[in-house]
Formats: structure tokens, sequence, C-alpha cells
């Protein structure tokens, strides 16, 4: 286990790397320069601006300097909020992200839960049904027509929760329900599939014959073997999710990051590019991580150290 | 084993969300009390409730507070409001003496000698003359964005600092003592104490800024204050709030005791927030104008912002008067601002808008002065489309029209090329959308036919929109050049009778429109919502946008 640990963290580390130098060279395509409203800069300002920010060095230059900088933590200074660093932007703005993102989670994979297990045992009958038709709304209605109606009807007409903008913690409550409905569909969707599935099996048949009681029997039969594909997406989808998420944060005047992320791609912010990507990455590798630790956790015959079965 | 993966994965959820939560409970507690006194329906704290208080909107952060480098309309207005320079722009936006008491001019105009007032900084210290001379060679050490408006303002030795051949040092300012301030320019200038209200020239306290570093402007515990209001705090991507400066040199004259200012992108969550009296001022946009224009508090205010096309010069085709007039004169302008944009914009005939400047003496608008260009008729057009044809020995062409991928610089597009093709026979006009960056890169090599582009004033006075026109001049790109134009406008810039000056002014734009070398088509408006007891927020033409200093509230 602990070698397999290290020997992970090594990959981490080597794969950051090359996602970092793929964005460094692909950002380059973007056109025009990092500094704002360009229409009303000269060219000599625009060459003493590259001069100074070093964006006149050949670019192999400019990269070694960024990699440079990056072992000794540094991310460097936004172009757009001069002498801001870009670790600043992103420590001050991943909280709202993620408490919002983090309270969606709970509160989706909670009810998603209830909902899949009511669904799998009470099969094919009006609750499975309408359990159903909850995930399919869930799924197949975009996040922001619920804080659209949200917003309207609980903030305007009914003045129960605040409309937008981010003061104290009841602004988080109506952005964490507009983005839960995605997860309680996607794990309500899981469950039941995977628990339908399980169910038939034979162990499951064992089990029972036995004589364990039904309840038992779901908690450590069924369920433990349902939950392995609801961990495999909801690792990612909570990166995503806690990260930030464009247009919720829009809709709701969050301060977050996901906002951010797209706003710097849109005016060349190269620095904040570079380290929003980044520390996505970083995130996304260490939650994929922590899921092949619970994998082997749920599923004995998942090994860690073995070797021959390589859990990435 | 479910219970383990449960308390793991309630682990990294509350581990992540935790020390985020401790973020957030910082931010709160320094907007706390702010907010919750400027909801009017919350009883509870009682600090607030005799003050004046408005809550405004705005539709991005502050990116840096730091004079230099600022160069947004966020960070002016804000930098306008809680500094002050030699000049300040007055609610008819002529500038008007402010840090600075007194103003002499030497007799060949080159010397100007100003008298620092009795204020101070929020620090406590007094302002001195020095502040300004550190800071405006800061701009310069700095690589400050807008070191150019040193250029536009003739302030002597500028040009030579951004070409490189001089130093920071050598730029004309000096502080004689520490009240007085001497500038030098290299020519008289009539835009010298208009452009003085702008950010760039503010002054800065020297221990003060070397004290705090790198982190200057980018916090509000960053910066000082010695303008109307303080910046009491600011909160990234979140909102800022202004308190009234009880150490203002013209403090009685300030009526608000406090700003919130709440950072909304939105403006369907704008309008939410409006219905639910969480803010007082918002800009909606053209699909809410219909519900709102009868509203009390509605306002539609042009803006000086002009959307025209560019010809390329060097095409064949364009370098005909009478080809030019007529594709300007097919468009129909009216129908592209009324019922295609249908967001307020009014259709521009003319390179300077409308409610922009106004003559030196009488106070009449520039545009009635000069009146309106080249309309006419579709047959009008025809017949111009025919001789300019005919002239050039040509049975039509092909050509394209550049657009930025803006949603109303689009549909304008699309209008002009059914225009365009509708009614000149032989034309074939090919729309070409990119992204903006690539426009101006386009734009500037002069790689296009006719571009779509957009220009807002830099200083509020006309020469903002003709000196782009100069043989070789930056914001040119077209390729043209004419001598008696550029002659017009030199010897506008060394007028110093801003009578002649202001004749000269027109007579470049009549050069330019009655060979119609543009193809002016509207300028932007914007739709407010203002709720009706909110009075005196002065809005300036061109940067610093808003003075909040005589605001009041019935």
């Amino acid at each position: 286990m602990g070698r397999y640990v290290v020997q992970r963290m090594g990959y981490m580390v080597i794969t950051l790397l090359i996602i970092v130098t793929i964005t460094f060279f692909l950002m380059q395509l973007l056109p025009g320069t990092p500094f704002s409203n360009p229409e009303k800069l000269s060219e000599r300002q625009l060459e003493l601006m590259s001069a100074k920010y070093g964006l006149d060095k050949p670019l192999a230059i400019q990269y070694m300097t960024y990699i440079g900088n990056l072992i000794q933590g540094d991310l460097g200074l936004s172009f757009q909020s001069e002498g801001r660093t870009v670790i600043s932007m992103i420590g001050d703005r991943i909280g709202p992200s993620a408490l919002i993102g983090g309270q969606a989670v709970v509160i989706g994979v909670l009810c998603g839960f209830i909902l899949g297990v009511i669904s799998a045992l009470k099969h094919n009958t009006i609750f499975d049904y309408g359990s159903v038709f909850v995930a399919v709304i869930g799924m197949s209605i975009p996040s922001f027509v619920f804080a659209a109606l949200m917003q309207y009807y609980i903030g305007v007409q009914w003045g129960l929760l605040p409309v937008a903008l981010w003061k104290d913690y009841s602004y988080s409550i109506m952005p964490s329900l507009a983005l839960s409905a995605m997860v309680i569909a996607t794990v309500a969707r899981f469950i039941r599939s995977e628990m339908l599935e399980v169910l038939g099996q034979e162990f499951v048949t064992t089990a029972r014959a036995k004589g364990i009681t039904e309840f038992v029997v779901i908690i450590r039969h069924v369920l433990r073997n349902a939950l392995i594909p609801v961990v495999t997406v909801l690792g990612p989808l909570t990166v995503s999710i806690m990260t930030g998420t464009l247009v919720i944060e829009k809709i709701f005047a969050v301060p977050g990051l996901g906002e951010q992320f797209t706003l710097s791609i849109l005016v060349n912010d190269y620095s904040v590019i570079l380290g929003i990507t980044l520390f996505y990455s970083a995130l996304f590798i260490f939650i994929v991580f922590i899921v092949d630790i619970l994998y082997g956790i749920l599923d004995p015959r998942i090994s860690m150290g073995g070797g021959k079965k390589d859990a990435a | 084993m479910k219970n383990l993966l449960f308390l793991l994965m309630l682990m990294v959820i509350i581990g992540l969300a935790g020390c985020n939560f401790g973020g957030d409970s910082s931010n709160e507690s320094s907007t706390e009390d702010t907010i919750e006194n400027s909801s009017e329906n919350t009883g509870t704290v009682g600090e607030e409730t005799s003050g004046k208080v408005i809550n405004l909107t705005s539709d991005g952060d502050i990116p840096t507070l730091d004079s230099a480098h600022a160069h947004d309309g966020i960070a002016f207005t804000v930098l306008n409001n809680v500094n002050e320079g030699l000049y300040r722009g007055d609610d008819a936006h002529n500038p008007e003496l402010a840090m600075a008491e007194d103003h002499q001019v030497s007799e060949d105009g080159l010397v100007h000698t100003f008298l620092i007032r009795d204020a101070q900084w929020s620090n406590g210290e007094a302002v001195t003359a020095n502040d300004f001379e550190y800071a405006w060679k800061r701009v310069f050490e700095e690589v400050g964005h807008y070191n150019v408006m040193f250029e536009t303002a003739g302030i002597k030795n500028a040009s030579a600092i951004i070409a490189g051949d001089m130093t920071p040092d050598d730029l004309g300012i000096v502080a004689l003592d520490e009240k007085t301030l001497e500038i030098t320019v290299e020519n008289p200038s009539a835009l010298l104490n208009q452009l003085l209200t702008f950010p760039i020239f503010l002054p800065l306290n020297q221990a003060h800024v070397e004290e705090v570093g790198d982190t200057f402007g980018t916090e509000a515990e960053t910066i000082l204050s010695n303008g109307p209001f303080l910046l009491d705090s600011w909160q990234q991507d979140q909102g800022w709030v202004y308190k009234k400066n009880p150490d203002y040199w013209d403090a009685e004259t300030v009526s608000l005791d406090q700003i919130n200012v709440n950072v909304v992108k939105e403006v369907s969550t704008a309008v939410n927030l409006w219905e639910s009296d969480a803010v007082d001022r918002i800009t909606i946009s053209s699909s809410y104008v219909d519900e709102y224009e009868n509203d009390e508090n509605f306002a539609n205010v042009v803006r000086p912002e002009v959307i025209f096309m560019r010809f390329n010069h060097n095409h064949e085709h364009f370098a005909n008067e009478n080809i030019r007039k007529a594709i300007d004169m097919t468009i129909d302008k009216e129908g592209l601002t009324n019922t295609i944009l249908n967001n307020g914009s009014v259709p521009l005939y003319s390179l300077v808008p409308q409610e922009f400047s106004y003559s030196p003496n009488e106070e009449v608008d520039f545009r009635e002065l000069n009146g309106e260009f080249n309309q006419g008729s579709v047959e009008e057009a025809i017949a111009l489309w025919e001789d300019g044809l005919s002239e050039i020995d040509s049975d039509g062409f092909e050509m394209s029209l550049m657009s930025s991928d803006d949603d109303n610089h689009v549909k304008s597009a699309e209008f002009i090329k059914n225009q365009l093709e509708s009614n000149l026979e032989g034309i074939t006009v090919n729309i070409k959308t990119v992204p903006f960056e690539a426009r101006l890169e386009n734009e500037k090599a002069v790689e296009y036919d006719m571009v779509i582009s957009s220009w807002g004033p830099d200083y509020s006075d006309p020469m903002t929109y003709i000196d782009m026109w100069v043989t070789d001049g930056p914001a040119n790109r077209m390729d043209f050049s004419d001598d008696e134009f550029d002659s017009i406008v030199a010897e506008a810039n060394v007028e110093t009778d801003a009578e002649v000056r202001y004749q000269l002014l027109l007579d470049a734009e009549k050069k330019l429109m009655d060979e119609m070398h543009i193809a002016p088509l509207y300028q932007s408006a914007d739709a407010l919502l203002t709720r009706s007891k909110i009075k005196g927020i002065v809005r300036h033409p061109s940067a610093p946008e808003y003075e909040y200093k005589w605001a009041d509230v019935e």
C-alpha cells in the first residue's frame, strides 16, 4: 500500500507537468495580448509592457522561468489585476465555490441515495416511477433553469431567501439547491440500476438462504457492491462542482472560481489560466487517487500493491 | 465498511468546505454590518438607519487600484471617488480646481504653477506637491497602461521617456516646495485641465506606497484616500463599500454617508435584485426595456461610444468617394437601431456623437453645429453607386465585412449585408466574424475590406475622435491619409484660443465626413433603472465616469 501511494504520487507530478506544458503552449495560440483594452495601446506601449512582464523573451525561456517559479510555489501575478498573486486570486474565490459545491454534493448524495434505494427496493411500483421521474427531471433540465426559477419564486416572489449576492450563510442555500438537482439525479440513477443488478446475483440469494435478515443483506451485500460505480462518478463530479460553476455563480452573483476561470481565458490572463488549470488538475488527480483507494476498501478483489492490476 | 466509506467521503467534503468556510466567515465579519443596515427591512442594526446609503451594482470587480496601472472604467470610477487630483470634473463635465487651490500659467503657456490646498491623506499626512511628482514619475517606472495620456497632455519629455531616450526623472514636473508644483508642457494646450481629471494624474503618498510595496492597490487596506469617500472594504468579486471621508477638504458638500457596490454580472440577476429592493441602480439589457420603459425610474441615456465601419483605403473600390458614400447612404441606420438592435442606441451620421461636446461659449452641441452627413434616399445612393463604378470602370465586386463576435456587431453586420446586397447591384458581401482580439490584429495590419469598429472617448473633447485619423496615427488602421486633414489637426493641437480651436475641430470632422472616409452606424446607449429618490450622480462622457461627490438621497 505504501509503495503504491508513493508510486501514484510520482505519476501525479508527471501528469501535472504534462498538463502545465500543454496548457502553456496552447495558450500562446490565443489571439491578442494579456493586456486589457489593447485597442488603446500603441505599438511602443505594447513593447514596453511586454518587456516589463518578460513576454518579449523566447517562449522556451518564458516556459523555463514559469516552471522554475512553479517549483518554488510561485504561480505568478495576474496581468489583469496588476499586483495580485494568482494564489491569492484562487484562494479568495475557492471558498464560496467549494461551500456551494460541497453542500450541493452532500444534499445530492443524501437525497439521491434515498431515492435510489427506495426505487430499487420498490421496483416497478409507484415509488420507483416517482423517483425515476425525479431523476429524469434532474438530469435533463439544466441547473440554471432551476436557479432562475428558484431565484424568481423563492427570492423575489416569496422573499424566503436572499435573491443573490454573497453576504452570509443564507446566501449559499439557493445556489446549493440549484446545483444539487444534477447530483441527486446522477446518484439516484446509479444506485437504482446497480442495486437492481446486485439484487439478482447469486451471492445475494445465498446470503438470504443462510437466513440473514433482509436488512443486513441489503446493507452488507447489496449496497456495498452497488456503491462502486457511484464512487467512480462521484469523485470527478465533486471536483467539478466544488471548483465552481460559471452559470450558477453568475446567476447568484457568487464571487467564485468558475467565473474567474472563464474570464481569464477571455482576457488572455496567461498566469491566471495556468494557475487555475493547474489547481483544477491537481484536485482532479487527487480525487481520482482517493477514489482508487476507496475501491480497495469497497471491493477486496481490487488490490492496491499487486502490480498485476493497475488501478488507474 | 459502508460507514467507513461515508466517513471518508464526509471527511473529504467537510475538510475542503470547512477550510473555505473559514475564509468566508472572515469575509462576512467585515461586511456584515454594512449589509444588515443597507437592506431596508432589517431593523436589527440601528447604526445606519439615519445615514444616507445607496446600493449600486457593478458588472465586474476592480482589477487594481494602483493609479499607475488602472485601465478600466470600474477602477477609474473608484479612484475618482476615493482620490482627487489637481482637477475634478464638475456636474457639467468641466474641470474645476480640486487638490489645487490655484493654477497660474506663464505667458508663453508652457509653465503651469499649482498651489496645493491644505488637504490630507486618510493616514493624517498632508497632501504635498511631492506626492504629485512622485506619482507621475512612478507611472513611467511602472510602465503604466495609460502613460500615453502624458503625451496627449503634452507634459514635457513624456514622449522621449516612452521612446526610451530619457528617464522618468526628466519628466516636466517638479515640486518647488511642499505646496507648490510646477508642470512644464511642450506646447500650450487647451486640453490640459480637462486631461488632469484622469486618474493617472492622481497624487500618491510616497511613504505609504513604499511601505505596502507589492500589495499597493490590491486591497482596500493598502490604499490611502484624499477624496470625497474612503474605501471602507473591498471583497474580491463581491463588492466594495465607500464611506464618507470626514477629513475631505470639501466634506460639507458630500451628502451620502455610504455607498455599497455589489458585483452582479448577470442582467437577470440585477433585475431580480432590483425587484427585491436590494439595489437602487442597475443597467438593463434590451430584452427588459419593453417591460420597464414606462417605469418612473427608467432612463435611456445615450453614451459617447460610436460604432462605425472602417473602409480599407488600399482597396481599389473604397478609394472611390462615391462608392463609399453609396455604401453609407444605402444603410437604413434608423431601421438598424430601432428594429434590429432595439437597445436605445441612436443612428449616427457623423464622427463625433451627440451630447458629448459643447462649444466653449454658447454651449451648443458639436453635433448641432456641424449637422449630419450623407443622409439620403436609396435612389440617391444607387445613383452614387453607379457613378462610382463607372469612374473606376467596374461592374461590381465581392468584399468581406469583418465583425467581432459581439452580439450587436454581428446583428449589424447581417443587416448591412442585406441592405447592401438588396440595394446595390453587383456587390457581394461575405461576413467574417472573428473574436475581438483577432479583429483588432486585422485592423492594425489593415487586412480587411470593411470592418465594424467601435471607439469610446479617452477624454471629453472631440479631439479624441478626430486625431484617430491623422496619417499613420495608431487608431487610423485603414491607411487613410490626407494632408489637409492632418494640417487642420496639427493646427488645432497648438491653438490656445478655445473658440478658434473648436472651429478647427468642426472643420476637421467636416473634411473627413464630407468624403465619407468612414461609415458611421450608431451611437450606443444605456437603459438604466435608478430609484427616483437618488439625485445628483454625475456621469461624465469619458473616464473617470461617475462622480458621487454631489449625489444625495431625498
